[in-house]
């Protein structure tokens, strides 16, 4: 990276460490922090979506909607979340390359499990085998997103479901007594008030969400917790930068990453919980209008 | 191989006993349930382990967190911050780095008079060094929860105990833990079905498993892996763990009825699942 670190053998002290935390490897590390945000990012409001779909379905009135919205806040009561993580990504995988393989290739006959393969035409694989390496590497973190967003989306489907129940339910007869109709009541009413019963579970959420993260590496994703074994391992003197087992001092590091993006979260939620809470007909709401009135 | 031979030959094979080698081929239905249901052991015993020594501690960080001293709380809110802070994920990785460089041959202390060497390797075997990991980050959970409802213990039930005279720790005993637990309980109950959930990552986080002697995923990942075919293995692990969680929500719900023996039915707190305490 600088000039001063073109041969790190006669470096030693500070000068060797800034040039051994500039390596290209290091970059990738520092990006992969990127990775993890990105993944926070994006998963967050897809899990959001499914789950606000689960618990409207589990609502319904439509029985197999309905049965269909309960299944689905339930599983992850019983089921680790990590049999989801390592489930997901490869049923998704084979599922969408049989059903490739259905309609790009009608004609082939042979079976697709042969004994212990899962066999596709050549045109239904995914991502097909010319293509660059970066389309494996964004399928791959798309597969992972997607196993984050259904087992978030069944937690959040859980939050929301119980903060619909939670709004009074005087509310929504009254709503009923001015005339508005169901889907009325439920945009106009149930909604607009049920986020403040929901955010102390939603802000758990996120807090387990930023926790389960580092499960990114069991999904083979070259994350954080990847770079930390990768970097920290013990390097003999072949290295240009050579250095006994320090993954202890990098697993440190991502300790404090994780302790500090928790906290912070916390402090957001905490401001969000009292700007939500204002007029609102709740203990901390009303402590609010005694205080300014 | 009839099914009852394999029952025989792999029932206890995630402990070491029965057929060396892991099936290769050919896996039938019968080699999945029964491997897995033997690696079902291993979260058993973390699970049940970890709960019973985290309770013993949960109470006393609680209790530590609720000091007026600053030289007890300070320590019991750091080390709940922490390890409620960061994910478990890590601190298995962490741990296990930490006890492998401990010395190979043990930590000798002397005691003036005598010699002791504390042997370490130990701590880097799964059964042991997991146990050390998911026992302080339960008891960090438990010790917020039991603060928690520390904290809620009516000042009512306080005063009636000191009316009656009950002071330091008879009056903790017969008053201020029996509420604290009753008032804790449905949250602990979550805690614990995902401590045991919590288990399945221990042979995915740095600690190896032995001889393939590993937990129920350890097992499902390796014939998912094998059969390139998650839709056998994994339901198979989900099922167990099903059962496991309504047998932990029984078990629970019995220590609920007895806690609560004295109320009257309707004013009894139910058992609620709250997502809140996956780490």
């Amino acid at each position: 990276m600088f000039e001063s670190c073109a041969d790190p053998s006669l470096l030693d002290g500070l000068p060797w460490l800034a040039c051994y935390l500039t390596t290209g490897k290091h970059m990738a590390f520092y990006g992969s922090f990127l990775t993890v945000l990105a993944l926070l990012a994006i998963t967050a409001p897809f899990a959001m979506l499914f789950g606000f779909g689960g618990a409207m379905a589990a609502r319904s009135d439509i029985a197999p909607l309905r049965w269909l919205g309960k299944t689905y806040t339930a599983m992850v009561r019983g089921v680790p979340d990590i049999v989801f993580f390592l489930f997901v990504p490869i049923a998704m995988d084979q599922g969408l390359e049989w059903l490739r393989h259905k309609v790009k290739c009608p004609d082939w006959d042979a079976p697709i499990r042969q004994g212990s393969d899962f066999v596709v035409c050549t045109a239904a694989k995914l991502p097909l085998s010319n293509a660059p390496q970066w389309a494996h590497e964004v399928y791959g973190f798309a597969l992972a997103m997607i196993a984050f967003a259904i087992v978030f989306g069944a937690f959040a489907a859980n939050v929301l479901s119980g903060a619909m129940t939670a709004v009074p339910v005087g509310q929504i007869e009254t709503a009923a007594a001015y005339g508005m109709s169901k889907r009325q009541t439920f945009w106009r009413i149930l909604v607009p008030q049920m986020w403040v019963y929901a955010l102390p579970g939603l802000s758990n959420l996120w807090q387990i969400l930023v926790k389960a993260t580092p499960l990114l590496f069991l999904l083979g994703v070259e994350d954080i917790v990847y770079w930390a074994r990768e970097l920290g391992g013990a390097k003999t003197s072949t290295f240009s930068y050579p250095h006994p087992d320090w993954r202890l001092y990098y697993f440190l590091g991502l300790l404090v990453f994780y302790l500090s993006l928790t906290q912070v979260s916390d402090t957001v939620f905490q401001h969000l919980m009292r700007r939500l809470s204002h007029g609102q007909a709740t203990l901390a709401g009303e402590a609010q209008r005694k205080a300014t009135a | 191989m009839t099914c009852f031979e394999t029952i025989q030959a792999y029932g206890l094979r995630s402990i070491g006993i029965g057929e060396r080698l892991l099936p290769r081929s050919d896996f039938t239905l019968c080699q999945q349930f029964t491997l897995i249901g033997s690696g079902m052991i291993w979260n058993i015993y973390f699970g049940v382990l970890a709960l019973i020594f985290g309770f013993v501690l949960a109470t006393a960080v609680a209790m530590g967190k609720a000091s007026p001293v600053a030289l007890i709380r300070k320590p019991s809110e750091w080390f709940i911050f922490v390890l409620r802070g960061s994910p478990l994920f890590i601190q298995f990785f962490l741990a296990y780095e930490t006890f492998v460089l401990l010395p190979k041959s043990g930590i000798d202390i002397n005691l003036g008079f005598t010699h002791l060497t504390a042997q370490t390797s130990w701590l880097t075997k799964a059964w042991a060094g997991a146990l050390v990991v998911l026992f302080l980050n339960t008891a960090a959970y438990s010790g917020e929860i039991f603060y928690g409802a520390l904290r809620s213990v009516p000042k009512g039930d306080l005063e009636a105990a000191d009316a009656y005279g009950l002071t330091g720790w008879t009056k903790f005993r017969r008053v201020t833990w029996p509420t604290m637990l009753r008032l804790a309980w449905p949250a602990y109950t979550n805690e614990a079905i995902f401590l045991f959930h919590a288990t399945t990552l221990v042979y995915f986080s740095g600690f190896p498993a032995w001889k393939q002697q590993g937990d129920a995923l350890y097992y499902a990942s390796y014939f998912a892996d094998k059969t390139f075919n998650p839709f056998v293995a994994y339901p198979i692990v989900a099922g167990y763990f099903v059962l496991l969680t309504l047998v932990v929500i029984t078990i629970f719900g019995q220590v609920n009825r007895r806690l609560n023996r004295h109320l009257a039915p309707a004013a009894r707190s139910r058992i609620r699942y709250r997502p809140q305490l996956i780490r």
